[in-house]
């Protein structure tokens, strides 16, 4: 018994302490992967803190903006110009979104939002690979993508700078929407459209700006995973990935998501490479659920999410 | 006041009619509320107090009728432009931000006060910053006002009823309106609470003069605290005057006490 405790427990610390560098290694693997992980979720939260709605078409939102930017490079539009072009996509998109589905649904229950939400998806999904196709496609948007070593650890640029803009992005506009009366307005705008109505938030204008970012927010998320593992259908599940993040961070908390996402990003990681052995392989695939299944059991409104209040 | 419109009133509500399919929820109604009055606004349930209310703040739009505020026509604004134009108002089902503190909610009362783009907010500390203090003495104020220092911190879907009734009027009142709307601000309180509202509801009108359109079924309270009443019943106006004159008013009589239609 204690022979097999001691393989589970103390084997792979063992490891770990007798090679810090490669568990270097392991670790920021770990946080690039959580960084992008976020950048996913926090797409679900700003929308989530905005109408209360799950957005489905999260991951198809991603996918449709990776696709529309490869498209374009591909008809021969320059880098920052398809950049460009896609953020203005998104942003058009948003307003369509904000016209055509959510403002003939104002005041209706969340679950019927959030059917319209999986409409929207298999919309975008197919929308997107009838304008652009259904192949796999490169993504290449110039960065760097070379390894090279520090204090004996191996580092990726791409990974590196992947990791880096997510960062900036995610600080950004965690700082935008805890910080200004913006955060106020969506936060206002969650818990009840009629009262913010009432003291003059204007609900288009809040629908379409978050929207918007959740749009751009997906464009970068589409154009990391895109230059990771090329652009294609199972961008779109990456959703199910964010679920998970979002389960441990609470639906509502944007620094919740960031460290939703780092937690997720390094525990896999770690427990792929020094006990994934142990069970042979794979835990990868299911760590992130398992997580979540416990969370839901102690604490359902996650770590940072508002506190659930019933009254009975 | 900038009495921009003359003696005109500040509120005019000419010969409105709202119709939800073939149920005619307010027929041809009309009410002019002068500035610094307040007005009551009773009658049987399902007379249509509230729809009145959902129409004067945005809420509904008159299929006939207009609706002037300050003598300039409104009739069409969607509620956040009712508001930006200075009514505020609580509702009959307390519409509080129920995960937030009392203070986010007051707060949040100010937000058409709060100037300057969303991203200067977040990038451009110093004012931004100073902008936040401001608002905040301002709700502090408010806090104090309405006696409920205590309660700052809670979220507001944990207080009792009572207290959740005082926190929505201090939102409206953070907004500093011209006219303010309540309705039923009393519903389900008990006899020390009523007297705490009216209180309340009679020094906002005396300390700031805001003009006060009330829904109220309590007629002691009713014929107290406002200077002039109009009923409703069937959609329709039935009556309009002093609480003195409505009280001895026969039709009014007749809607409250049941005397047959026609």
């Amino acid at each position: 018994m204690s022979d097999a405790l001691s393989l589970v427990l103390l084997g792979p610390l063992e490891d770990i302490g007798s090679n810090p560098a490669f568990f270097g290694e392991v670790v920021i693997g770990g946080v690039m992967a959580g960084m992008l992980y976020s950048l996913v979720a926090l797409g679900f939260v700003l929308i989530f803190k905005a109408s209360g709605v799950f957005n489905f078409a999260q991951g198809a939102m991603v996918l449709f903006a990776a696709l529309t930017l490869v498209g374009l490079m591909e008809q021969g539009v320059p880098v920052w110009a398809a950049l460009a072009l896609t953020a203005v996509v998104m942003i058009v998109l948003a307003f369509g979104i904000e016209r055509v589905v959510l403002r003939p649904l104002v005041n209706q229950e969340h679950i019927i939002l959030f059917m319209a939400t999986i409409g929207l998806n298999f919309f975008l999904e197919g929308f997107g690979e009838m304008l652009w196709g259904a192949n796999v496609k490169k993504l290449d948007v110039g960065l760097p993508d070379k390894s090279f070593m520090v204090a004996g650890m191996q580092m990726n640029q791409l990974e590196l700078s992947a990791g880096l803009i997510a960062a900036v992005l995610v600080t950004v506009l965690a700082i935008f929407f805890q910080k200004t009366r913006i955060g106020r307005a969506l936060r206002a705008v969650a818990d009840d459209h009629a009262a913010a109505l009432s003291i003059g938030i204007p609900l288009k204008t809040i629908w379409v700006v978050v929207w918007s970012v959740a749009g751009i927010v997906a464009l970068v998320a589409g154009i990391m995973w895109g230059a990771k593992s090329g652009v294609q259908f199972s961008l779109a599940l990456i959703a199910l990935k964010a679920l998970p993040v979002l389960i441990l961070g609470g639906f509502d908390s944007v620094p919740g998501a960031i460290a939703g996402g780092l937690i997720i990003g390094v525990g896999e990681k770690i427990g792929e490479v020094y006990w994934g052995p142990l069970v042979g392989g794979a835990i990868e695939n299911w760590f992130a659920y398992v997580l979540a299944l416990a969370f839901l059991l102690i604490r359902p409104q996650g770590l940072f999410g508002e506190k659930i209040i019933e009254r009975v | 006041m900038t009495g921009a419109g003359g003696a005109r009133p500040l509120l005019e509500v000419e010969g409105v009619s709202v119709r939800f399919g073939a149920l005619n929820a307010l027929t041809g109604v009309s009410l002019a509320i002068g500035r610094g009055e307040i007005v009551a606004i009773i009658g049987p349930n399902g007379a249509g107090k509230t729809t009145l209310i959902n129409v004067i703040s945005g809420f509904y739009h008159p299929y006939e009728g207009r609706i002037a505020f300050e003598g300039r026509d409104r009739t069409n604004l969607r509620p956040p432009d009712v508001a930006a134009l200075g009514v505020a108002r609580t509702f009959q089902n307390v519409a509080l931000f129920k995960g937030m503190s009392v203070l986010d909610n007051i707060m949040t009362g100010r937000l058409l006060k709060m100037r300057g783009s969303f991203l200067l907010d977040a990038l451009w500390w110093g004012p931004a910053r100073r902008q936040e203090l401001q608002h905040r003495e301002a709700a502090e104020r408010i806090i104090d006002f309405l006696e409920i220092q205590a309660i700052r911190k809670t979220p507001a879907g944990k207080l009792p009823y009572g207290l959740q009734k005082r926190v929505e009027l201090a939102r409206a009142l953070a907004a500093e309106p011209t006219l303010l709307l309540l309705d039923e601000p009393m519903a389900g309180m008990n006899v020390e609470e009523k007297e705490d509202m009216c209180r309340f509801i009679l020094d906002v009108n005396g300390e700031f003069g805001t003009t006060i359109a009330l829904i109220e079924h309590d007629m002691g309270v009713v014929m107290d605290i406002s200077h002039r009443v109009a009923v409703l019943d069937y959609g329709r106006k039935i009556a309009d005057g002093t609480p003195d004159e409505v009280r001895k008013n026969q039709a009014v009589l007749d809607a409250y006490l049941g005397v047959a239609h026609e």
